[in-house]
């Protein structure tokens, strides 16, 4: 079954009297498990997908079915549930709270939804072993390595149990041996089941996934799991080059 | 969230920024001290004038020659002439009516006393012994005025402590001669040291029979007739029957006036009340820039805390989770500042009574407790707006904004 439907999703911004496509006839149907890479150059549409996927964004127009369920119509607060419960986000800035503790920060979704707090010890707990944490529990982000602050945010970011991680370039902040471990992780977590979508720029990162999809100018240039017949009449050469 | 987080999280955000908080707290309890510390001034001044009016004796009416509406000072007064003399007979006459328990009639002037070649100017108060009763005069050595017909006058004085210290020194002032005016006078008492009474230094005070006193002064008419009403509840009663005792003798003219106590502070009551209001108003005006600064923190606050914001809602903050996280936090703020500022405005109110220790500067209740609501409800209105604006942003643009 599909974990989300994408039908003729198209996203405009009005800059003064121009308006930008950022994103156009935008047909996408992602499985549930599945590990998809999102590629292209800047301003591409990349993030104005990956915000759309995370609920953060509303779309112009189309419909966006995730879990059978329509979420175009939602109120902001009923977004705000599922992104609580659904959605995991990993960002390339990390964006931890400096003033808690890498503990509190895990605990920061469960936090929001108003679990109990013995309960959010027990599952910080069971979260800092599983990312190698324990002994930076109570470290504030400023005393963490960039691959700890990113690890920390990899387990906020599952805390909740979500079908859906979204990572915006996990590994652009990151040097290429802690990247690759925080890759490692997320993998290993898509090998649970958890549906993974990465937005970046490095091609090797981008191969790694089961799908590579394509961004350019806010259209779907290819699409790795595409029929190439259906490609060919958006993109005449399917898998062709690196576009960045 | 729950309320117990939404707490937590809201004290580690306002303590995460120890000097933005500090400011926002030091100037709502400024505003609160302010409350505190100037009610308790201008309550102070009402509670002194009425502890001062009050030593004047207790259930007391006061009778005044000529006769004036309001009972205050009158103008018309210094002018014209009084009618009729208000008599000793007058005043012994007001000891008839039922509702009155004492009489003492007053008659005042300064005049100088010397003894052992000293002299100074005294004020010099002509009555008789129940004085001492009306007006509860405590003696430190010797005895009161005697009992006597207030017509006669022996030839004795009463002196205040610091006179007697003036003019005897250490050696005591029983039993001496001291020459006042043109008389020669025993002096049979000197009064307990008292200190300033309203209008009248006790301790400066010399006391002698009335008649003797008409006699210096070549007066007939007395200052002032005081009379004591058998209880509080006979207050008003005591007012009618010397009113109307007056009137029957001075042929059904109403060339008195009779006030009493109760009224005189009544007024001043009513006046200082007035005063301590104003000034709590005007405290109140220091709240709201305090309630303003909290609001200008917590707009500073949302702005440096977009990503923040951002990252909360993708973490799935509701709306209202933030806006009250928010709220939480300008709420602390203030309620940390009230609370700061109460102690700051007892301490200082302390202070205060420390240093004038005849001045009561305690802050009223009605000021503490306006003063405290006040500053919590302006932290609480002007943290709405920020929180509104926390609770609206976009979250892809507060994210982006890293």
């Amino acid at each position: 079954m599909a974990l989300l439907e994408l039908k003729d999703i198209a996203r405009r911004f009005q800059l003064g009297d121009t308006t930008v496509n950022a994103l156009s006839d935008l047909n996408l149907r992602i499985d549930a498990g599945d590990y998809v890479a999102v590629m292209g150059p800047s301003g591409s549409g990349k993030s104005t997908l990956l915000n759309l996927l995370g609920l953060l964004d509303r779309p112009s127009a189309g419909s966006y079915l995730l879990e059978g369920r329509d979420v175009t119509t939602l109120s902001p607060d009923a977004l705000a549930g599922v992104r609580s419960t659904r959605i995991g986000f990993v960002f390339q800035s990390f964006h931890l709270v400096p003033r808690l503790t890498a503990a509190e920060n895990i605990a920061l979704p469960m936090t929001l939804a108003g679990i109990p707090a013995a309960e959010r010890r027990q599952r910080v707990r069971q979260a800092l072993g599983d990312f190698g944490l324990e002994n930076r529990a109570d470290h504030r982000p400023d005393q963490l390595s960039g691959g700890q602050r990113q690890r920390v945010a990899i387990a906020r970011a599952t805390i909740m149990q979500p079908a859906l991680i979204l990572a915006d370039e996990p590994t652009g902040n990151l040097d290429r041996h802690t990247g690759d471990e925080v890759v490692r992780l997320l993998e290993e977590l898509n090998g649970r089941g958890v549906t993974l979508i990465v937005v970046t720029h490095d091609p090797s990162l981008g191969a790694r996934a089961r799908r590579q999809l394509r961004m350019e100018d806010g259209r779907l240039q290819s699409d790795s799991a595409q029929r190439p017949g259906a490609i060919a009449e958006i993109a005449p050469r399917p898998g062709g080059s690196v576009a960045a | 969230m729950r309320f117990p987080d939404i707490l937590r999280f809201a004290r580690d955000a306002a303590t995460g920024y120890p000097l933005r908080t500090a400011l926002s707290v030091l100037a709502m309890s400024i505003g609160v001290a302010a409350v505190v510390i100037l009610t308790a001034l201008g309550d102070g001044a009402r509670r002194y004038v009425i502890g001062q009016f009050s030593s004047l004796g207790s259930n007391l009416v006061i009778v005044l020659p000529g006769r004036s509406g309001t009972g205050g000072f009158n103008p018309a007064n210094a002018i014209t002439s009084t009618p009729r003399d208000l008599t000793i007979d007058d005043a012994a006459a007001l000891l008839r009516g039922s509702a009155i328990q004492r009489v003492a009639p007053l008659v005042v002037g300064s005049s100088e006393i010397s003894a052992g070649g000293r002299l100074r100017e005294v004020m010099v108060a002509g009555t008789t012994a129940s004085y001492f009763a009306i007006r509860n005069f405590a003696l430190a050595q010797g005895s009161a005025l005697p009992e006597e017909d207030w017509g006669r006058g022996s030839s004795v004085a009463v002196i205040g402590h610091k006179i007697g210290q003036e003019i005897f020194g250490s050696n005591s002032a029983i039993g001496q001669w001291v020459r006042i005016g043109d008389r020669r006078l025993r002096v049979i008492g000197v009064l307990k040291p008292l200190g300033q009474g309203l209008g009248m230094n006790t301790d400066e005070l010399v006391i002698i029979p009335v008649a003797l006193a008409q006699a210096l002064f070549n007066s007939n008419t007395l200052f002032r007739i005081l009379v004591e009403a058998k209880s509080r509840s006979a207050i008003s009663g005591a007012r009618q029957q010397a009113s109307d005792i007056l009137k029957q003798r001075h042929r059904g003219e109403e060339d008195v006036t009779v006030i009493t106590q109760d009224a005189v502070l009544a007024t001043f009551d009513k006046l200082l009340g007035a005063l301590t209001l104003g000034v709590a108003g005007i405290a109140a005006i220091s709240l709201a820039v305090a309630g303003i600064l909290v609001m200008n923190v917590m707009l500073v606050a949302v702005t440096q805390r977009t990503s923040e914001i951002g990252l909360l809602k993708a973490l799935g903050a509701s709306g209202r989770t933030i806006r009250l996280a928010f709220l939480a936090e300008a709420a602390m703020l203030s309620a940390v500042g009230a609370l700061l500022g109460y102690l700051l405005g007892q301490l200082g109110a302390f202070a205060l009574r420390q240093l004038f220790p005849v001045f009561p500067a305690y802050p009223p209740d009605w000021a503490v407790i306006a003063g405290l609501a006040t500053a919590l409800a302006t932290g609480l209105l002007f943290g709405f707006m920020p929180a509104r604006r926390a609770a609206q942003m976009d979250p892809v643009q507060a994210l982006m904004s890293h």
